[in-house]
């Protein structure tokens, strides 16, 4: 399961251009930025309040006023932007902040996303998801295929929405899938995984992108 | 010139059961410990309390830096003090759903961004705004803070949920560096709603870190407006890991 995740944040990484300003989620997504190319800088906006979100502080680095939106001690780059939560999020809905890379409970073929309520467990609120995928223009999913066998990529999503129609791309350790205005196309397929395996693992009909090639983790 | 220096006790004393008050800060970082403390010293009950989160409870975070006390809006959690939480996340301070759950706190759940500029817009003079945050989900149709339903606005196309404003009777407002006149600023990650809460409210108190007389520093480093300030209390310290 570990080396999935890895497989999955690895090939995500390779979503990046040189200066882009983007966001990741808490858990899977935050494994993102360990394997973005040394070459290339991408800025990772902290919703809770900066530009340049780097590594988790240590007890030598630590300063109690820089925390991530997980309420963990981090470090800055040194091209930091601190901000106020007005002009945070004001970033996010003007579209300035590229991509977000998050998890997800459900994602419908049309691009609608569900991860913000999980029914029958405690209440715990969107925070700034829903201002990430109504303003980026990219949303990216990442995600292990299925939930213990349950489909995830759906015809249409169950659970309460985090916002309608805003995922474009979805990475798992079977597939990279483009979310079109015709349904989920299949970019990428990995060795390990027959097209009728991810079809089968699906909820919804896949489409095979005429360019469709192995997909690559390194 | 008017003197706003008060002690904490003075400064909230104001502060009457059922009120409505905002508090800064992002899980504890860059909350005013201070008038927290001095709150739950005189014992007010039934508030509704916005901010972002529920702040920390004691042992939060978890792990090596954990806080032995309740930090932020936790210690009025955990004095039983609040009646309704207006808040982007609800899922760290434990003491959140145990209240939910026994029935004695309620909340309402409102984005973050949507958050900030529903206080902007109190602060500032606007109407309400529009924004593409929660179109197509719970956000749309669930009732907001005060009962009300939500109106949807299209503009060229685009469905936006149009917002109205988020007043309090208190906003309490952790500082950095503040002068006697009340112009501050914030460090680094510990601005989040330390400055659109200054003027959403009847009153404003904020707690600075550091003080310092009235043309001592650069005002090019104010980030907010003194005239926005009714009190300022002393005291308030960096949090100690």
């Amino acid at each position: 399961m570990a080396d999935l995740k890895v497989r999955i944040a690895k090939r995500c990484a390779k979503e990046f251009k040189d200066g882009e300003f983007a966001n990741l989620g808490i858990g899977l997504p935050t494994m993102v930025a360990d394997y973005i190319p040394e070459d290339i800088t991408v800025t990772f906006h902290s919703e809770n309040g900066f530009a340049g979100i780097d590594a988790v502080a240590d007890a030598s680095n630590l300063d109690v006023d820089i925390i991530n939106s997980g309420g963990t001690y981090v470090t800055a780059v040194p091209r930091v932007k601190y901000f106020d939560t007005a002009e945070s999020f004001g970033l996010v809905r003007g579209g300035h902040v590229k991509a977000t890379v998050l998890g997800a409970m459900e994602v419908a073929e049309n691009g609608d996303l569900a991860n913000w309520i999980v029914p029958g467990k405690k209440v715990a609120g969107m925070g700034g998801a829903m201002d990430l995928c109504a303003g980026c223009p990219e949303v990216i999913i990442t995600m292990l295929h299925t939930q213990k066998g349950n489909h995830k990529i759906l015809k249409k999503c169950t659970l309460p929405l985090t916002a309608e129609r805003c995922v474009t791309k979805i990475i798992t350790e079977m597939a990279v899938m483009e979310v079109r205005e015709d349904g989920i196309w299949v970019t990428e397929l990995h060795p390990d995984y027959t097209w009728d395996e991810l079809q089968a693992a699906t909820g919804c009909e896949l489409h095979k992108d005429p360019n469709m090639k192995a997909m690559e983790e390194e | 010139m008017i003197n706003k220096m008060k002690t904490a006790q003075e400064a909230v004393a104001g502060i009457q059961d059922g009120m409505t008050i905002m508090v800064g800060g992002f899980l504890a970082t860059g909350s005013p410990e201070i008038l927290m403390d001095a709150l739950v010293e005189k014992g007010v009950k039934h508030l509704t309390v916005i901010g972002n989160d529920g702040g920390l409870d004691a042992g939060q975070p978890a792990g090596e830096f954990a806080a032995k006390t309740a930090r932020g809006i936790g210690k009025l959690l955990e004095h039983h003090m609040v009646d309704h939480i207006i808040a982007s996340h609800l899922g760290v301070n434990p003491k959140l759903n145990e209240q939910f759950a026994e029935g004695t706190l309620r909340y309402t759940l409102v984005p973050q961004g949507t958050l900030a500029e529903k206080i902007r817009a109190a602060a500032y003079g606007l109407g309400g705004v529009l924004t593409p945050t929660g179109v197509g989900t719970p956000m749309e149709t669930e009732l907001d803070e005060l009962g009300r339903e939500k109106k949807v606005v299209e503009i060229n196309g685009k469905k936006y949920l149009f917002e109205l404003p988020l007043f309090a009777d208190y906003s309490l407002i952790r500082a950095s560096v503040a002068d006697k006149f009340g112009n501050y600023y914030c460090s680094k990650a510990t601005k989040n709603f330390n400055y659109v809460m200054a003027g959403a409210s009847d009153h404003t108190i904020i707690a600075p870190e550091k003080l310092v007389e009235i043309g001592e520093i650069d005002p090019d480093y104010f980030a907010v407006a003194g005239v926005l300030v009714e009190s300022i209390v002393e005291g308030e310290k960096k949090w100690q890991i």
